[in-house]
This record gives structure tokens, C-alpha cells and sequence, in this order.
């Protein structure tokens, strides 16, 4: 089932390469946006593929983790249509990019990928693991069954990881993104044809943390955030990976907008920025996590949405952006039910 | 002469240093290790190689006051920012960071002199410390650097602009197990082991004692430095980077599809210990203006920007700038020092996993394939 090691990247299922390899070829895609090998068993790149040779570079592997839908936005531009391996959260971003008009749908070939929880090489650096020099267990195994159905859990299965230090083993489940713990479900939300199964890999609940936080006295509160934002080196890659973030210019980026722009000249600048970031995606963040992915300090930036999607959920029935490209969204539309702004002084 | 002290001893060593100046060293914070002030409730990390960003703050910091213009009526009162007149200490430092320093001296040191860089640096004294274990996005040899030998000069490696850096590091340091080895390199180095007598131990009076802990300190380099021959980098390849490659490397085509999965963000620059560019910028305080500078990434979009707009309009060019500068442009300026010291931070953080190696060894492939093509080529003939 699975394609050889690609400089240690762990290949691609054929049934998936097949496939591609096919539209390619066949000239119903005029690329395709996937993953090229990297030169670690962790770090393959995003990558555009226009012909049959060049998809010899193609994996699609644990690791393959980045959220693929914001690239679209540039692919949208491109003559003829691009294939996408979108995992199901992505798809969530999908739509929401074709609700704000960003992407074009017609533009996209969408193969929805299976998927079995990916994988975060910052875990495995957080359990001491070092001086990796292969890690086995990344690859997908897909059984020969329909492409949607479920897959047996994680359960045992083992990432063996080979370093400088000696091999060191860790369960696939403790090397996930934070987001696999909370998964939205293994349903694609915008597809044209599916390929691969999931596995659940949901076992944590998605507002633990928030509530964590809520409970904390107001002085508490601020020096959660002050030590996590104080970190915060302006680099712009939560911003810049946000496929929320979709504007054409950023205010950030304004130089006729008296901010700090790229320097934590204060403490104030550099929670504005976050702060301001977090109510203009309210209500159209999906809760992809690729912020808080990206970040090199490690800063959990996900909270701040998360809790905007929490008060959502509790002022206006639960809402998940990005479920369809078509309903009305909480934060843009008006019926008489609506919260009063009264309620802030209430909830505090 | 050689001194020790305990591991359990280190936190002493820090409360006496910083009696008589600031101490800034790795220090955790929310899960993440940065250098940072010493202080009682410090949490500091000597076991994590690298800090997230490079100790270049420093003496470089993110964001500084230049100076500061105060309105009282109809009156503006100019106030230049002081500049660094207190000794400080830097501990901890890598050896890939002291060269990273070696770097930014070259561009703040020569004329015209950054005064407010100068003063730090003639203030810092350095206490660098060896790579225990390296890891496998470590790359200095290839810069001439040994990481077992932490602040000395690097090797003259020809081709490679290390035989052109200067400076070092004032101490050495080994962490072997529960003690920590100190070696002074410099006059400030020796001041500092002086002023510190009563808590390092010195290693023994006799030759032979002393000749113990040389040793135990060669085999720790010897460790190390079999280490750094396994690691996947250390043998990259750096041949046609060089000032001279300029044009072939500026025209090709190999950066329209190397850029593409970049982000445009600036984490690659913010934590690099080499990258110098710096924005200056005023910030209007409602009754004045700070005129500041902070770094600033050839990545974003207003990189350079002038009157007339901006010179480089698109990712491809901005992605190759900072390339370019690292292994063209800086070694032609610089008689041949690359402005890279192989930190690997840019490898371990890039979002989209680009990074210098892969550009490196994409250039080396393509030039492999077209000798290739032409061997075959000749075999035809």
C-alpha cells in the first residue's frame, strides 16, 4: 500500500499517488498541491506538482500536517484547476474561504484525504527525544475498504524514532497536534471524491483549557497572558498561516497606522496585536489550529478563538464556522433573539 | 588554569555574579527556554541546546530607543538614549551564537560605528558553553565552527569566511555531568574568573590535577565532536556560494519554485543570530516621539521600502534576498565570511519547513544533474 522512503519521509499511500498521478495525467488538474519529501523523516514541505515525473517527490505522511487551504487563495489565480489534499479540518477552512469569496471553488479539485490524527514534531522535542535520525510508524495504512469509513483507534500504535542518542519509542497518540485531541470529526466538508479512511483521535474536550482560564480570578487571567503573549516575537506566522487572515493588506502591515508594527516596543503593542487578531477572525475562525502550530514560542493562540467560539456557542446556539460554504454566520447576521450588548456587564 | 564547580553550585555562581552586574542566561519561560535577566525565581535551562530566539538580543535588542523628543509647550527637548555603561555578563552562550556575534560585528563595528552596539559589546563579557549534545539540525561545522570548543576561533577552513572572524568568547565552559568546567579565554574572561574565585574551586594546585581535567574536558570534546560527524548536516556542501556567484545565482530559476510554500512571515530573521536588518521607526507618545528601531525581515513587504515604493515586489525576490545576503552578498563584502554560523534555528521553526539547508542542496542537485547531463552528453559524442 505504501510508496517507498522519500529521504526518510515515509512516501504516500499508492491508492492515493495512483490517483493523482491520473488526473495529472489525464489533464483534469493542471497541478496539484501536496507535499514534497523533505529532508528529515519530519519536515515535508507544501508543494505545487505540474508533472508526472515530478510527483516522484510526492508524500502524504503523518507529518503532513499544515493546513493547505489558505495556499489556495494563490491557486485560485492560476489557469486551470489545482488538485488539494485536504484533510477533513481543512475542508472547514475551505469553506469559510469560499463564504468570504477568496477561493474558487471551480478552480479546485478537492481530494479529501483520510486521516488518522497528525503528527507534531515540537511533541516528540517536548518528550527530550533528540538528534532524530529516522522515525518509523508515520506513514499511513489504509485497509483495501471505502474511502469514509473508520479505521480501528490509535491504540497501539508506535512511532520508533531512531537518534543520535539511541531509539526511542512514543505512542503515535503523544506525538499529535493539539488539535487532533479536540478533532471536529472525520467528515470532509467539501469534497469531490474521497480517498483513504480515519481513525478518531478526539480524546480531550475542546474547551477544557477555556474553562481553565475562565476560572481563573482576574489578576490570574493577566498573568497567564502576560507570560504567554511576552514571548510573542512578532513574526507574523500565526497571522500569515491564518487562513482567516485573508486580507489583502493587513492593518499590521499599514505604515500609516501609528503602531509598533514589527516591535514589542510595550507590553500593550504586543497584546493588541493578538487581541485585535482574535476579534477580527471571531465567528470566522474554524478552529484550525495552525496558529498555535506555528508559533516558535509555543504561545497557545488557539485560546483566544477558542473562547470566542465558546461565547459564541452560549449567545447564539452552537455554530462551528466553516460546516458549509452557505449558512448566515453569528457575528454578520441579526434576529431579535441576539445577545443585547447589556450582557457583557452580566457575564462579566 | 582550569576551574570547576558543582552543578548544584551553579545558582551561587549566578546570585555572585549578579551582586556586581546584570547576568542574562537561558532562562524558561511558559514552556519555552529564551535568554533572559537572572534572577532568584529565574527558572534557568542550561540542557536545552538552543534557545528559541538567539542571544543576539542581547546585544541587538528587538526594539531599543535611539532617542526620545519631548513637546513642553512650544518646545521640543531632544534626550539621546543612553548608552550601555554597566558590565554585563552572557552566559551560556553557543558556540554558533558567539560566531552569529562575529557576524553583527562586522556590520556594527566597521564604519560608521554603532555606537549603541559598541558600548554593549565592550560591556558584555561572555561565558560561552559547549554543545553537550548537538542536534540533527546543527550545521556550524560547516562553518568552521566546533561547538566542542565553545568561543574559540573558529578553524581555518578555507573557503568557508571563518578564517575571518574575530572575537570569541572571554570563557569557556563544559558541562560534563554534574560539574561545570571554566576556562577564561580573554583579559575580560580572566577579570570575571578573578572576581569569582571564591566560588569557582580551581581544578587542583598540582600539574598532574590539572592535567586530569584537561582531560576529562578533551574526552567530553572528543564526544562531541564524534557527535557532530554523525549529525545529517554537517557535511553539506557549501561549493559556488561565494561573493563571486552572484549573478548566476541571483538569475535562477530554481527560486520561483523554491519560494513557493513561504508564509512571508519573519520567524526565519527573528530568530537567526545573524540576521542585522533594522527598521527605524517614531512612535508617537501623545506628548513626544520615540524614535526607535527594531528588526526587521527582508520577508515582509515593506522591507526597504522608499519613496518610490518598494524595490522587491514579490515573495520569489524577498525569499532570495535573504539567501542571497547570507551566502553572496555578505562573503563579497566581507572577505568571504558567510553570515550564516549553522545554528539550525531557521530549520527546527520554519512553519512551512523551508529553510538554508534545503536551498543549499537544491542548488547542489541541479548542478549535479547538469554535470550529469553533460557527462552523458560527451559519452555520446
Amino acid at each position: 500500500m505504501q510508496e517507498g522512503m522519500k529521504n526518510g519521509c515515509a512516501g504516500a499511500p499508492a491508492v492515493l499517488l495512483e490517483r493523482i498521478s491520473t488526473l495529472l495525467a489525464e489533464g483534469t488538474v493542471a497541478r496539484v498541491l501536496g507535499w514534497k519529501a523533505g529532508d528529515m523523516a519530519y519536515n515535508p514541505e507544501p508543494a505545487y506538482f505540474e508533472t508526472q515525473e515530478a510527483l516522484k517527490d510526492f508524500v502524504y505522511d503523518g507529518f503532513c500536517g499544515a493546513n493547505l487551504s489558505k495556499y489556495m487563495i494563490e491557486a485560485s489565480k492560476l489557469e486551470g484547476k489545482t488538485l488539494v489534499c485536504l484533510k477533513p479540518c481543512d475542508t472547514y477552512s475551505f469553506n469559510q474561504l469560499l463564504k468570504e469569496h477568496r477561493v474558487d471553488r471551480e478552480k479546485a479539485y478537492i481530494i479529501g484525504v483520510g486521516c488518522g490524527g497528525k503528527l507534531d514534531v515540537e511533541q516528540i522535542r517536548r518528550k527530550g527525544i533528540k538528534g532524530i535520525q529516522s522515525i518509523d510508524g508515520a506513514q499511513l495504512v489504509w485497509e483495501e475498504s471505502d474511502p469514509g469509513t473508520e479505521l480501528k483507534g490509535i491504540g497501539d500504535d508506535v512511532l520508533t524514532i531512531r537518534t543520535i542518542y539511541g531509539e526511542k519509542t512514543l505512542p503515535y497518540g503523544e506525538a499529535l497536534l493539539e488539535r487532533c485531541h479536540v478533532c471536529k470529526g472525520k467528515e470532509h466538508r467539501v469534497y469531490d471524491e474521497l480517498i483513504g479512511q480515519s481513525r478518531d483521535t478526539k480524546d480531550a474536550d475542546r474547551f477544557a483549557q477555556v474553562e481553565r482560564i475562565e476560572a481563573m480570578s482576574p489578576e490570574e487571567k493577566f498573568a497567564f497572558f502576560q507570560q504567554e503573549l511576552s514571548k510573542c516575537i512578532r513574526c507574523n506566522a500565526c497571522r500569515n498561516v491564518c487562513p482567516a487572515c485573508s486580507c489583502r493588506k493587513c492593518v499590521f502591515d499599514s505604515n500609516k497606522f501609528d503602531s509598533s508594527q514589527k516591535a514589542n516596543a510595550d507590553s500593550f503593542e504586543e497584546k493588541m496585536f493578538h487581541i485585535i487578531r482574535a476579534f477580527h477572525v471571531a465567528g470566522r475562525c474554524t478552529d484550525c489550529g495552525e496558529c498555535s502550530r506555528v508559533c516558535p514560542q509555543g504561545i497557545p493562540l488557539h485560546l483566544f478563538n477558542r473562547k470566542f467560539i465558546k461565547d459564541i456557542n452560549e449567545l447564539y446556539g452552537t455554530y462551528q464556522a466553516g460546516e458549509n460554504a452557505e449558512d448566515k454566520m453569528p457575528l454578520t447576521s441579526f434576529d431579535f433573539g441576539d445577545a443585547e450588548p447589556g450582557i457583557v456587564g452580566e457575564r462579566g | 588554569m582550569m576551574y570547576k564547580i558543582a552543578r548544584e553550585n551553579l545558582s551561587a555562581l549566578f546570585r555572585k555574579i549578579a551582586e556586581q552586574q546584570e547576568l542574562y542566561l537561558p532562562v524558561r519561560r511558559a514552556g519555552q527556554v529564551n535568554f533572559g535577566v537572572w534572577s532568584e525565581e529565574a527558572v534557568v535551562d542550561l540542557d536545552t541546546l538552543k534557545s528559541v530566539k538567539s542571544p543576539k538580543d542581547v546585544f541587538f535588542p528587538q526594539s531599543e530607543n535611539l532617542y526620545t523628543v519631548q513637546k513642553e509647550g512650544r518646545k521640543l527637548n531632544v534626550c539621546p538614549q543612553d548608552l550601555q555603561e554597566k558590565d554585563f555578563v552572557v552566559f551560556g552562550m553557543r558556540s554558533c551564537d558567539v560566531q552569529g556575534l562575529c557576524v553583527l560585528d562586522r556590520v556594527f563595528l566597521s564604519e560608521p560605528v554603532d555606537t549603541y552596539y559598541a558600548a554593549r559589546r565592550e560591556h558584555g563579557a561572555i561565558v560561552a558553553l559547549a554543545c553537550h549534545e548537538p542536534e540533527e539540525s546543527c550545521f556550524c561545522k560547516v562553518f568552521g565552527i566546533d561547538c566542542a570548543n565553545p568561543g574559540a576561533l573558529p578553524e581555518t577552513a578555507e573557503g568557508t569566511g571563518a578564517e575571518n572572524k574575530k572575537g570569541g568568547a572571554d570563557v569557556a565552559a563544559w558541562l560534563i555531568g554534574e560539574e561545570l568546567y571554566w576556562k577564561a579565554q580573554t583579559e575580560k574572561g580572566e577579570k570575571l574568573t578573578e572576581a569569582l574565585k571564591g566560588i569557582l574551586t580551581d581544578t587542583g594546585e598540582t600539574e598532574e590535577q590539572q592535567k586530569l581535567a584537561g582531560e576529562k574536558v578533551a574526552r567530553e570534546q572528543a564526544a562531541i565532536r564524534a557527535i557532530v560527524e554523525q549529525l545529517p548536516y554537517s557535511h553539506l556542501s557549501l561549493d559556488g556560494w561565494n561573493g563571486a556567484a552572484l549573478n548566476e545565482k541571483f538569475n535562477s530559476p530554481l527560486w520561483e519554485e523554491l519560494y513557493k510554500p513561504c508564509l512571508a512571515c519573519g520567524t526565519c530573521t527573528f530568530v537567526c543570530p545573524t540576521c542585522q536588518c533594522y527598521d527605524i521607526k517614531d512612535y508617537d507618545t501623545g506628548h513626544g516621539v520615540q524614535r526607535y528601531r527594531c528588526w526587521d525581515s527582508c520577508m515582509y513587504s515593506d522591507f526597504t521600502m522608499m519613496a518610490h515604493g518598494n524595490n522587491r515586489t514579490s515573495q520569489m525576490q524577498r525569499f532570495r534576498q535573504r539567501f542571497m545576503h547570507k551566502l553572496v552578498y555578505f562573503p563579497a563584502n566581507n572577505d568571504g565570511m558567510y553570515s550564516c554560523v549553522g545554528c539550525g534555528r531557521c530549520v527546527e521553526k520554519c512553519p512551512a519547513s523551508l529553510n538554508i539547508v534545503k536551498v543549499i542542496k537544491k542548488f547542489q542537485e541541479e548542478k549535479q544533474k547538469a554535470q550529469a547531463a553533460e557527462m552523458a552528453g560527451g559519452d555520446q559524442l
